[in-house]
């Protein structure tokens, strides 16, 4: 391991991010994960100070800032709600980098990202292996959710209740389209993203059929992989400046308005961290990683600002029951887009019915979940609490990610309550109209 | 003492998972809001419940040991900066409300409740809290009794010590000591429960508040009003006071902030605008209707050149929105931010103003200034770079200047931001020698061993 004092110069990098917090505390008030532990080391002013303390050299050795760094849902509600401005997860992403080049990954990190990830083809065939013997290892639940759980105790899965690994991925049965421009004069591409793609291939099902109805010419490239978030949050630049690069190529192939994508995660990344992040040096990619962030739009914005719907539900009444909507993290507090979606569910014929805090973090936290189920559990719970008190039989989210999360707590709870996206809910209401 | 020891001691009154020691979290609990030097602290524990608090601060008696409360630590005046042997007592877990009395009016809570959350609470009943300070969402009403919090309906509503029925705590040799009562009134024994506001943790450690509720309003009004100079909106704040008209919130934006806040929020705020008068009239319907009229017709009679008031919940927010944004707007301009609250009578307000111009232009730095103009307690919000020494020199001399013309102006130091590290050595300036000898002898007999909050108010003893 290198000494302290060069890792100090490396945070030291972060200073001028890091001075912009006036320690006011008020991220305290929208944590989640300080609303469950209390603990200054995990909302964002006790993170920043320790980030700054590593600048000063004032610790023997990064480890018990990095385990406390990592303890985070990178979930942008500090940022949001914080008066001095300060980049949170921009600020945290990096320092993570800084950390893990610092240190190296682990061993099993190396072989997830620098093999697995970063390369969409090997990625494909394991979670592909895993979807086929996911039978084996899990049953399926009877609930509305369609979970799965362990079979047998196990220390990997917990007793979590996950959506099953899809029996043939979206990219198996669609693996590549090039629809013409129809009578909306828009063209756009279609970022699939990891969660859609391997577990809910249903949403990227309906993106083509409602693309269709309103005359959207629509280009999804063949050999797409992962945002590079995971990587990110790991600390692993390197593989996501390489998936950002392959993204890159891919989708330059094409001429298009706007790339969408259905995942809040993935269109977050896509314009928020892609440009910021990348290191690659060449100025050319910088130009165009740029240029895509920048017609990159989450679906219900797209759908709702560029395409018109017409306000069916008014000719029809509000036939399709009442939904709830949770407002994913990535979407309102990283991109502001709130009103689109509920717009979206209310045009798909439902009544809306706000939950109690429909924009608190669902715990998910992508790895968060992974290495502390628990407090993501509880984090968790109370989410499923407002979505029962609603009485709702559907909450509708933006992110494949939240609908994860969601779906297991509802599962745990043995709650009657069905998870879709709201773009699922306007392919419904286009279908059965 | 060895800190191991004392380490297990605390581990088996509240359990390892309520202790923490290791540096990284150390460091973690060494500062608060206020721009002041670090220090950190041995450990931090944090009790569950009134009895763990009790056992903790007799440990603390036992060994000799300086322990500092921490609520939310945003007190901007560095009463939460601990002592350097210290333990640090965390209320994040003393966060109950115990009892919402709607007949008696009065609620019962822990000190680590958040401040917004009990007047949430209270609300939801059709009951009022009024102390409202700017960081209510965060705040806790343990934080608020020993700052004495204040707000921005202070003019009408008083502060947090006009809503303190009862506190009890424990002393500095861990004695659980009961006063006030759940009475309107009450006139046994020393008001010991006023002794612990704006006590800043160093006569006592508070398990309990008892707070005085009201009834909720049943109708508001709120305005704006665009001056060309701050003088013609202290003329009309001074008019509306002298009109008998007692507004919920008056506040007051100088040209500064106004720009900082339109920069920052494009809400359409008048560039060359002098200074703004947001404006809340709440109470009986009738008498709103009537106050909000004479308060608009004040207004233009002493010079502004317009006057909206909101009509409805929506234009009221906005309105507010401006005066909610102005710390953020502030906040951009410049890494660090010093927010002062030097308070002067009402009718000061003009000079006070004159004064922080001539101070800004003289040690050239940027100050805006905003705040509530009702009751005088401005905030002139310095905005500088704490990393470039020379100009930080120049903001405590113009810091110190600012304490001088607020004194000059029958003013003082603190309208709600408290003493603690911050003001210690200014306090003297304010109150003269035997105030401070007083207060040192006072909290001597109190805590011989000088372990509660060592260093805070008055200086060391
Ligand atoms: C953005 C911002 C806006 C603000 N606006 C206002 C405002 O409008 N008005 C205003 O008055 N203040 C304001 N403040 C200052 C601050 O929020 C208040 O002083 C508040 O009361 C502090 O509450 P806290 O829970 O953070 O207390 P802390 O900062 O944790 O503690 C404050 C003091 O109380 C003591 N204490 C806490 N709990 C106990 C207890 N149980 N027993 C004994 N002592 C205890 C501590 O030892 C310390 O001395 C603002 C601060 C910020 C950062
Ligand atoms: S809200 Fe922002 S400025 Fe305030 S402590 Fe948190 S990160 Fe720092
Ligand atoms: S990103 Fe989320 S979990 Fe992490 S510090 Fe900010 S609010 Fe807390």
């Amino acid at each position: 391991m290198n000494d302290m004092k060069s890792l100090a110069q490396r945070v030291k990098e972060l200073e001028d991010q890091l001075v912009v917090c006036i320690r006011c505390g008020t991220c305290q008030s929208v944590c989640p994960l300080f609303e469950q532990t209390h603990r200054e080391a995990d909302v964002a002013r006790g993170k920043l100070a320790l980030l700054d303390g590593l600048g000063k050299n004032m610790f023997d050795n990064p480890n018990g800032v990095e385990e406390r760094l990592n303890r985070c849902l990178l979930c942008g509600s500090c940022a949001a709600n914080c008066p001095s401005g300060v980049n949170v997860v921009e600020i945290f992403i990096k320092a993570r980098a800084i950390l893990a080049e610092y240190k190296g990954l682990s061993p099993a990190k190396q072989v997830i990202f620098k093999k697995l990830l970063s390369d969409p083809k090997t990625f494909d065939f394991f979670t592909e292996l895993a979807g086929k013997f996911q039978g084996v290892f899990t049953k399926k639940d009877k609930n509305p959710q369609a979970t799965s759980c362990a079979r047998v105790i196990s220390p990997l899965l917990d007793n979590r209740h996950f959506p099953s690994m899809a029996e043939k991925s979206f990219h198996r049965l669609t693996p590549r389209l090039n629809t013409p421009v129809g009578k909306s004069g828009i063209k756009v591409a279609l970022f699939t993203g990891c969660i859609i793609d391997k577990v809910f291939p249903r949403i990227a099902n309906d993106v083509i059929e409602v693309f269709k109805h309103h005359g959207i010419g629509l280009y999804i490239p063949d050999g797409q992989g992962c945002c590079g978030i995971p990587a990110l949050a790991s600390g692993d630049r390197k593989s996501f400046t390489k998936l950002v690069a392959h993204h890159i190529g891919l989708f330059e192939r094409e001429k298009f308005d706007y790339l969408v994508t259905a995942c809040a995660t993935c269109t977050s990344t896509i314009k928020k961290l892609w440009p910021s992040i990348y290191e690659g040096k060449e100025s050319g990619t910088r130009a165009k990683i740029g240029k895509l962030s920048e017609k990159t739009l989450d679906i219900n914005q797209f759908l709702v600002n560029s395409v018109s719907l017409d306000p069916r539900d008014e000719i029809h009444g509000t036939k399709g029951g009442p939904v709830t909507y949770h407002d994913p993290c990535h979407l309102k507090k990283s991109l502001g887009v709130a009103r689109e979606p509920r717009q979206l569910i209310k045009a798909s014929g439902h009544e809306l019915v706000e939950m109690e805090g429909a924009d608190k973090c669902c715990g998910m936290g992508g790895s968060f979940n992974l290495y502390h189920y628990g407090i993501s559990s509880r984090i968790g719970t109370l989410k499923q609490q407002s979505i029962s008190d609603t009485h709702c039989d559907t909450v509708a989210t933006g992110c494949p990610a939240c609908m994860i999360q969601i779906s297991d707590m509802l599962a745990k709870s043995g709650a009657q309550v069905k998870v879709k996206h709201p773009l699922e809910l306007y392919a419904d209401f286009l279908r059965n109209r | 003492m060895k800190k191991k020891t004392i380490i297990d001691e605390l581990k088996k009154i509240v359990g390892a998972e309520n202790v923490l020691a290791d540096n990284e979290d150390m460091v973690t609990y060494s500062y608060d809001a206020a721009v002041l030097d670090a220090v950190i602290p041995i450990a931090a524990v944090m009790p569950e419940n009134s009895g763990e608090l009790g056992k903790i601060v007799k440990l603390c008696s036992e060994y000799c040991l300086p322990m500092t409360v921490r609520g939310a630590g945003t007190n901007l005046s560095g009463g939460t900066i601990p002592h350097n042997s210290g333990v640090v007592i965390l209320t994040g877990k003393l966060n109950a409300i115990l009892e919402i009395n709607e007949a008696d009016m009065y609620a019962v809570v822990q000190p680590g409740v958040v401040t917004a959350t009990l007047a949430a609470a209270v609300e939801k009943k059709g009951l009022f809290y009024p102390p409202d300070p700017g960081s209510q969402a965060v705040s806790t009403i343990g934080g608020n009794v020993a700052e004495n919090a204040g707000g921005l309906r202070g003019l009408k509503y008083g502060v947090t010590k006009d809503y303190v029925m009862g506190v009890s705590f424990y002393d500095a040799h861990g004695e659980h000591v009961r006063s006030g009562s759940r009475t309107v009134k009450c006139a046994t024994g020393y008001n010991l429960a006023g002794l612990m506001v704006g006590s800043e943790g160093t006569l006592g450690v508070m398990d309990e508040i008892v707070l005085k509720l009201i009834p909720l309003p049943k109708a508001r009004k709120s305005m704006v009003a665009v001056y060309k100079t701050i003088e013609q909106a202290s003329k009309t704040v001074a008019a509306i006071i002298a009109d008998r008209i007692v507004p919920a919130t008056l506040e007051l934006l100088d040209n500064f902030t106004i720009r900082a806040v339109e920069s920052y929020s494009k809400a359409g705020l008048p560039l060359d605008a002098g200074a703004l008068l947001l404006i809340e009239v709440d109470g009986h319907p009738g008498q709103v209707e009537e106050d909000g009229l004479r308060v608009e017709e004040l207004c233009r009679e002493f010079g502004a050149d317009s006057v909206k008031v909101a009509t409805d919940e929506n234009e009221r927010d906005r309105i507010w929105a401006a005066r909610r944004s102005a710390l953020s707007a502030l906040a951009k301009l410049k890494p660090t931010l010093v927010l002062e609250d030097a308070t002067v009578p009402r009718s000061k307000i003009p000079a006070m103003v004159k004064s922080l111009q001539e101070i800004s232009q003289k040690y050239d730095i940027s100050i805006g200034t905003f705040g509530h103009a009702g009751d005088g307690n401005l905030h002139p919000t310095i905005l500088t770079d704490k990393r470039n020494k020379e100009e930080w020199l120049r903001v405590e001399q113009a810091i110190e200047e600012i304490f001088d013309r607020a004194l000059e102006l029958g003013g003082t130091l603190s309208g709600e931001h408290g003493t603690g590290l911050a003001k210690a050595p200014f306090l003297e300036r304010e109150v003269g020698r035997s105030s401070i000898l007083f207060s040192r002898r006072l909290r001597k007999a109190l805590d011989p061993n000088n372990i509660l909050n060592p260093g805070k108010v008055t200086g060391a003893l």
